[in-house]
């Protein structure tokens, strides 16, 4: 049964509006409803369409009157937020991730509307370490668990939604642990990361990357809020890419940082505003992260675009920024090689 | 001041005869249209595969697998420097190389020597250079290679990944040819005193692993790793510093500094023995019978441990 109304926390960050979007353009939901602290960026209101925006946080009980009075049958969950810089400090962020969903649960919990819950959770909650499996599957128990930050927050918010789903078992819970977005819009750690001029990563490390697409990552928060698809998922696309292939890609040199002194290198990028990345994905720069996506693909019968495709089309978008651009390099190749040598066939070849 | 004068180092005549006899190495002396004709010779097919390579690693214009494997690299600088090291150092003799199949997965089980682990290379080696398939082993590894700087990535972007049985089961599902040493560092990190003697076999989880795959084990001999660092002592305090399972003294090391890292040239042979089929015994259930585990993994053992003998028997040195 598809949805009536459906309630997106979140709604003003990038992709939670594009979601309550592509919500609002399906005929056969009755009404969408942003809710989230700060009204949507401007430039974000045409394509919102017929989204009602609720001004709330969630860490106040008006949530439960929200979902109450508009008889909300479907709550997606995507208020977690994965970077401090933009919830105004770490203890903001951590209030909104982890008391804001405490919230949040107890309102779906009490509204006896409520029939479906999708959670925006991260591959972030197995953790980084040397010991782990090269492909993390749904139910493997990680080695390590995060003890800071983002990643922290998520195993706990897992934490409450999984309680919640033991005492509404009527309710169907998708659980979606997503990879690192990137594509031609999105702003992420990541992708300014690959922005900077010069790649600075850990000396002696070259992590395995996967990457999701932000076109694909709405569209199985779509599906997964439109279909019943109970669960626990990881999201991303397939194959990797070492974070030395990444940044020669986007034509990018790499610059290797001492062990010792990464963490002085990335207090300095933090304060000066270019990447927050926080010490617990220092750690996913040394020893990366891979998570087997074959679950999602079987539950859908549909593939996110794979790792390597996402991220070629991140590049394309910025392409101004290449430093060598493959074309310029098959250039000189070419030219090298009739240089030294006499015959075509070599240069062709 | 003085413009510095540019000296040429070489008299002329000497630059001008090489000159020549380079271009009397190239193919024709035509450098005309015409020379489209002329087919690239083999250092011009070398150089533009060189430089292609070289393109394809300033693009990032190579695939990795999921476990970090990149073939791209490994084909081209990991294993050419091991080359020499195999033919003419140790000068490997590798026996019953056809009881790894052509296609599909295989579990390669070895014994374990040399304090360092040249012998995974020189098994590596045989596989990809001496079988007729050219196939790849992938190796399991200890946690430990994985959490140190520069060799973490080597180990993955040279094929290896975590000695776990998630990791061992995806690798031989998939159908590669996977390597597992059982004794780990006991037997890497033995005394010389102790060579040729199995210690104990882990936990059996590669047995588990090829039972729940339906793989077959090929037991593997390798008579010659033992004797390129002879490890004499072991210094005890030193390797609790450095949270390392060991820290050898051989008598070359650390005596001649990096000069003791220079292995002894021992024969070697690695022999491929007899594969144990395990289709047959029934798949995920009989890794669940921890008797048939322990008495697979005591069957692999003693197969290995009594080739080694053999061998020994057969070598008439240990240098030759």
């Amino acid at each position: 049964m598809p949805p009536r109304v459906v309630l997106v926390t979140g709604v003003s960050r990038y992709l939670g509006s594009r979601l309550a979007a592509a919500l609002a353009a399906e005929p056969s939901v009755e009404r969408v409803i942003g809710v989230d602290t700060v009204p949507p960026r401007p430039e974000a209101l045409p394509q919102l369409g017929r989204t009602e925006f609720v001004r709330a946080d969630i860490r106040n009980p008006l949530i439960a009157k929200v979902i109450a009075t508009s008889e909300v049958d479907t709550v997606v969950h995507m208020n977690v937020i994965a970077t401090p810089l933009g919830a105004g400090g770490r203890t903001a962020m951590k209030e909104i991730n982890v008391i804001g969903t405490m919230q949040l649960l107890a309102a779906c919990q009490k509204a006896p509307s409520v029939r479906k819950l999708v959670v925006k959770s991260t591959t972030a909650v197995y953790g980084s370490s040397p010991r782990d499996p090269a492909l993390f599957t749904e139910d493997v128990e990680p080695r390590a668990l995060p003890k800071s930050g983002y990643a922290k927050d998520a195993v706990e918010v897992e934490g409450y939604v999984r309680g919640f789903g033991r005492r509404r078992p009527d309710v169907t819970l998708s659980l979606l642990r997503f990879t690192n977005f990137i594509g031609g819009y999105i702003e992420t750690p990541l992708t300014r990361y690959f922005s900077l001029p010069v790649v600075p990563t850990v000396l002696g490390f070259d992590p395995r990357i996967q990457l999701c697409h932000e076109d694909d990552g709405i569209e199985v928060l779509r599906r997964c809020t439109l279909e019943e698809h109970p669960g626990i998922f990881n999201v991303g696309g397939t194959g990797a890419l070492l974070l030395s292939q990444a940044a020669r890609r986007v034509g990018r040199p790499s610059v290797p940082v001492p062990a010792p002194l990464v963490n002085v290198v990335a207090r300095v990028f933090r304060q000066a505003g270019l990447v927050d990345f926080s010490p617990e994905q220092m750690r996913y720069l040394e020893h990366g992260r891979m998570a087997d996506v074959s679950r999602l693909a079987e539950e859908l019968g549909w593939s996110p675009r794979t790792t390597a495709e996402a991220f070629e089309d991140f590049v394309d978008a910025r392409a101004s920024f290449r430093l060598f651009p493959t074309e310029a390099v098959r250039d000189v190749e070419r030219r090298v090689l009739s240089l030294l040598t006499r015959s075509e066939e070599a240069v062709r070849a | 001041m003085p413009e510095a004068r540019v000296i040429p180092l070489e008299p002329r005549e000497g630059r001008e005869a090489r000159r020549a006899t380079r271009a009397g190495a190239a193919p024709t002396v035509v450098p005309e249209p015409a020379a489209a004709s002329t087919p690239p010779s083999d250092w011009e097919r070398k150089l533009a595969g060189g430089l292609a390579f070289l393109r394809r690693r300033l693009t990032g214009d190579y695939v990795v697998d999921d476990f970090g494997f990149d073939a791209d690299l490994t084909e081209h600088v990991l294993l050419p420097p091991l080359r020499p090291l195999y033919d003419t150092w140790f000068r490997v003799e590798t026996r019953g190389l056809d009881h790894v199949p052509d296609v599909g997965g295989a579990l390669i089980v070895a014994n374990h020597s040399g304090t360092i682990p040249v012998d995974a290379m020189m098994a590596s080696l045989a596989l990809m250079d001496h079988h007729p398939a050219h196939r790849n082993l992938r190796l399991l590894g200890a946690d430990l290679v994985f959490s140190l700087p520069i060799t973490a990535p080597l180990a993955r972007k040279s094929g290896n990944t975590l000695a776990c049985t998630a990791d061992a089961e995806r690798l031989l599902s998939a159908g590669e040819v996977v390597g597992v040493f059982p004794e780990g560092f006991k037997g890497i990190g033995k005394p010389f005193s102790e060579r040729y003697k199995l210690q104990r076999f882990g936990r059996g989880g590669f047995v588990s692993a090829a039972l729940r795959t339906g793989t077959p084990i090929v037991p593997v001999s390798i008579v010659g790793a033992e004797e390129i660092y002879p490890l004499l002592g072991n210094s005890k305090t030193l390797a609790r510093l450095l949270g390392l399972p060991y820290v050898p003294i051989t008598p070359l090391f650390p005596l001649l500094g990096p000069l003791g890292l220079v292995p002894l040239p021992s024969k070697w042979i690695i022999e491929f023995g007899e594969p144990i089929l395990t289709a047959h015994l029934g798949g995920a259930a009989a890794a669940e019978d921890p008797m048939l585990v322990f008495n697979l993994t005591d069957q692999v053992r003693e197969t290995i441990q009594s080739t080694l003998y053999t061998l020994l028997m057969q070598r008439r040195s240990v240098f030759f």
